[in-house]
């Protein structure tokens, strides 16, 4: 009965399988269906609400009757409206796509080469901080971060089609390194900073040599474990990274005796690394490593076979991402003033990879607007902060069903191993 | 008389010993029941279940949930074997319901898609689940009754609780139980077709739908066993325990070759075993660690795992 609640809430949504014609035993018989479903006229009108009644039975236990019932009454009304609405599916699509692609095409691909949008974006972006108040720019601090971050990422995920759900580790240790440095040293942030990209750049080099060997989804595991070793070191290790408590007193960055400790001046440092890290990925993106990578996320025993080395642009790819991350931990460090292992969770990890396959793989202005719509987002909407990361898990689910490429992806840059 | 002292000194290592393999049995016998709902729906879709541990997560909650309703409406005080037994069918139950409608949501649309797409679908479950129970039921630690107490029985020296005994007697019963269902039944020879080769399996006429449903609603209803017995062992329950629980039932399973029945078992108890008597011997402030460093080492060295590809018994 469930299977045909499913195949009904198919034809209901609209919800289909992609390369349905591919696979022939995910097809039902049609004559099967038919012959168990057609009871009578009320049983068809009321078998959309099947799949309400059955979610909402499975969230009976955790919330008690009258939140099921009001769960029930809302998804059925909603998928009531939905069907009536899927009756201009086509024109409702229709105008849809000429949306998304006029926008797409004024806001992200034209104008961007005019120069007039350009210098006006920057310019925009340079006095920022006389237009807006402190908080915002706090936020807009942590966007620029999460853009290093979400950028770095995006070398591994999506240039070269790597999963990497342990990227926090090297944000954590780049963090750690300035903090640590800085604290028991007392090296400032700029000599620290070398450090801090360096000791990330070797580990992301040490953690890929051995790693590379596996395949995709383990590749995705191994970077997870090793994610939470780094936490679990830095949460454990007391005498050194005092555990839970973190570190606190880090200074900030100075340049010319003066300290960058006010915000805005930490958000023009972080605007000029943010530029600066656009840049370089770009560049190496169009190069001839970046095109190596990109042949090896398409087709690895083809691009083999041109002769490219596999393993060693794997390797780049690695520690390249981890570069910037981190760039990104030092950055952080000197902006809070504290580090702790909390800062660093799997959850972070699976923000930032959120970032990149929300905004499109391998396209750095979507990962951009990726990295900026996840922060902003719940700044915004405070009052559904609590349900953020419910549906960041429910966002994860549907970009991954309907639009795998993100929502700048391009054409053919896709999830592949 | 130094002699004496040193046996005395070994004698009591030893049962220290004893005692820890006893609790690694017991924690390893949950690993492997978790770790067969990965090596299962693995040896079938080629996808890691990353929110099995989810799954496991729920079984905890719904074991508390029902007793609690149980309870509330007199049947415990009238018969507690009856309202356990009750709570578990419930609890298997809705497990694999939840794990069934999982399927269908978020990896069927995803079959023919590229491999690294359902994975990321299933940390989106994953997460999506932890913050569902978080916000129904709460962010604080849930509080299972202690049943049993802390009877048990002692053996020189030695002491195994009978809820250690019981869970280890359960998931020998329900692992005799699923090689028979595997080996036996009609369904279990669908499921060894359907891993083996999806086109052939539906060329003869195997309805993979059934077949992959049926596989996460028997990998679920394990998961919701497991959980329900790691609450009634540890008597506290909080929404992230599946995370960490699933990454090391994966372990288990990567220990003894992924895809295989009888390699969850093993490896399931091996880790278990690792575990509590690395955290005895060790170091217990790193007692996560060490899944993920076994994980490592064993993908690194053995990427087939301990019952490798030489007698690889697919589901």
């Amino acid at each position: 009965m469930v299977r045909q609640n499913w195949r009904r809430f198919k034809t209901v949504t609209g919800y289909r399988t992609k390369n349905k014609e591919q696979s022939p035993p995910t097809q039902p018989s049609p004559l099967r269906g038919e012959g168990k479903g057609g009871g009578g006229s009320l049983w068809v009108s009321a078998r959309p609400l099947l799949i309400p009644l059955w979610l909402s039975l499975l969230f009976l236990p955790f919330k008690g009757l009258n939140a099921a019932l009001i769960f029930f009454v809302v998804s059925s009304v909603s998928i009531v409206l939905l069907r009536y609405l899927l009756r201009y599916k086509k024109l409702l699509m229709q105008g849809l796509e000429t949306l998304s692609k006029k926008t797409r095409y004024s806001l992200f691909v034209t104008n961007y080469s005019l120069p007039i949008v350009r210098y006006g974006l920057l310019l925009f972006l340079v006095i920022l901080p006389f237009l807006v108040r402190d908080y915002f720019l706090d936020v807009a601090v942590l966007a620029g971060i999460y853009i290093i971050l979400a950028l770095g990422l995006n070398v591994v995920v999506g240039f070269a089609g790597l999963l990497n759900l342990g990227f926090v580790a090297f944000y954590a240790i780049g963090a750690y390194t300035y903090a640590l440095l800085n604290t028991k040293c007392g090296i400032d942030f700029w000599p620290a900073l070398p450090f801090s990209i360096g000791l990330t750049t070797v580990s992301g080099f040490l953690l890929a040599i051995p790693a590379l060997r596996l395949r995709g989804d383990y590749l995705a595991i191994v970077t997870l474990g090793f994610g939470e070793i780094v936490r679990l070191i830095l949460n454990n290790w007391d005498s050194v990274t005092r555990g839970p408590n973190g570190i606190s007193g880090i200074s900030p960055p100075v340049i010319l005796s003066i300290s960058l400790g006010k915000l805005s001046y930490y958000y023009y440092l972080v605007l000029i690394f943010v530029l600066l890290t656009v840049f370089i990925t770009k560049r190496v993106y169009s190069s001839r490593i970046g095109r190596a990578w990109i042949a090896i996320r398409e087709d690895e025993i083809a691009s083999s076979v041109m002769g490219i080395n596999i393993t060693m642009y794997k390797l780049y790819a690695f520690a390249f991402g981890a570069f910037w991350a981190g760039l990104a931990g030092a950055i952080f460090a000197g902006k809070m003033q504290f580090v702790s292992p909390e800062s660093f969770t799997f959850m972070e990890s699976v923000l930032i990879v959120c970032m990149v396959i929300l905004g499109g793989l391998g396209s750095i202005r979507g990962v951009i607007l990726g990295a900026v719509i996840l922060v902003l987002l719940p700044e915004i909407l405070r009052e559904i902060q609590m349900y953020r990361m419910l549906s960041l898990g429910a966002g994860l689910v549907l970009l991954m069903i309907f639009r795998p490429q993100g929502l700048l992806g391009g054409k053919g840059v896709s999830l592949r191993c | 008389m130094l002699s004496f002292a040193l046996c005395a000194f070994f004698l009591v290592k030893s049962f220290m010993f004893l005692q820890q393999l006893i609790n690694g049995l017991t924690l390893g016998s949950v690993y492997a029941l978790i770790a067969l709902g990965y090596t299962m729906v693995y040896g079938i879709l080629e996808l890691i279940n990353f929110a099995h541990g989810e799954i496991y997560m729920l079984g905890a909650y719904l074991g508390i949930i029902f007793l609690a309703f149980f309870t509330a409406i007199g049947l415990t005080s009238y018969s507690l074997s009856l309202a356990l037994i009750l709570t578990f069918v419930l609890s298997i139950l809705f497990c694999s319901s939840y794990g069934f409608t999982i399927e269908k949501i978020a990896y069927k649309p995803l079959r023919n898609a590229p491999r690294l797409s359902p994975l990321i679908s299933a940390i989106g479950v994953s997460i999506f689940l932890q913050n569902y129970v978080m916000l129904t039921q709460g962010a604080t630690d849930k509080v299972f009754p202690n049943l049993f107490g802390a009877a048990g029985f002692e053996f020189i020296s030695v002491r195994m609780t009978y809820l250690q005994l019981f869970i280890i007697l359960t998931s020998i019963i329900v692992m005799i139980a699923l090689r028979f269902f595997i080996r036996k039944t009609r369904m279990g020879k669908a499921m060894r077709a359907v891993a083996q080769d999806k086109t052939m399996a539906s060329l003869v006429g195997i309805n993979i739908d059934t077949v992959i449903s049926i596989t996460f609603i028997i990998g679920s209803g394990l998961a919701a066993v497991a959980g329900l017995m790691v609450a009634m062992y540890y008597g506290l329950v909080n929404y992230f325990i599946g995370y960490i629980a699933g990454i090391k039932a994966f372990t288990a399973a990567v220990l003894g070759g992924i895809g295989s029945i009888r390699g969850a078992m093993f490896g399931g108890i091996i880790l278990g075993l690792v575990e509590s008597l690395g955290a005895s011997y060790i170091s217990s402030e790193y007692k996560d660690a060490y899944a993920f460093v076994v994980l490592i080492i064993i993908l690194l060295v053995k990427p087939g795992g301990l019952f490798g590809k030489a007698e690889l018994e697919k589901v």
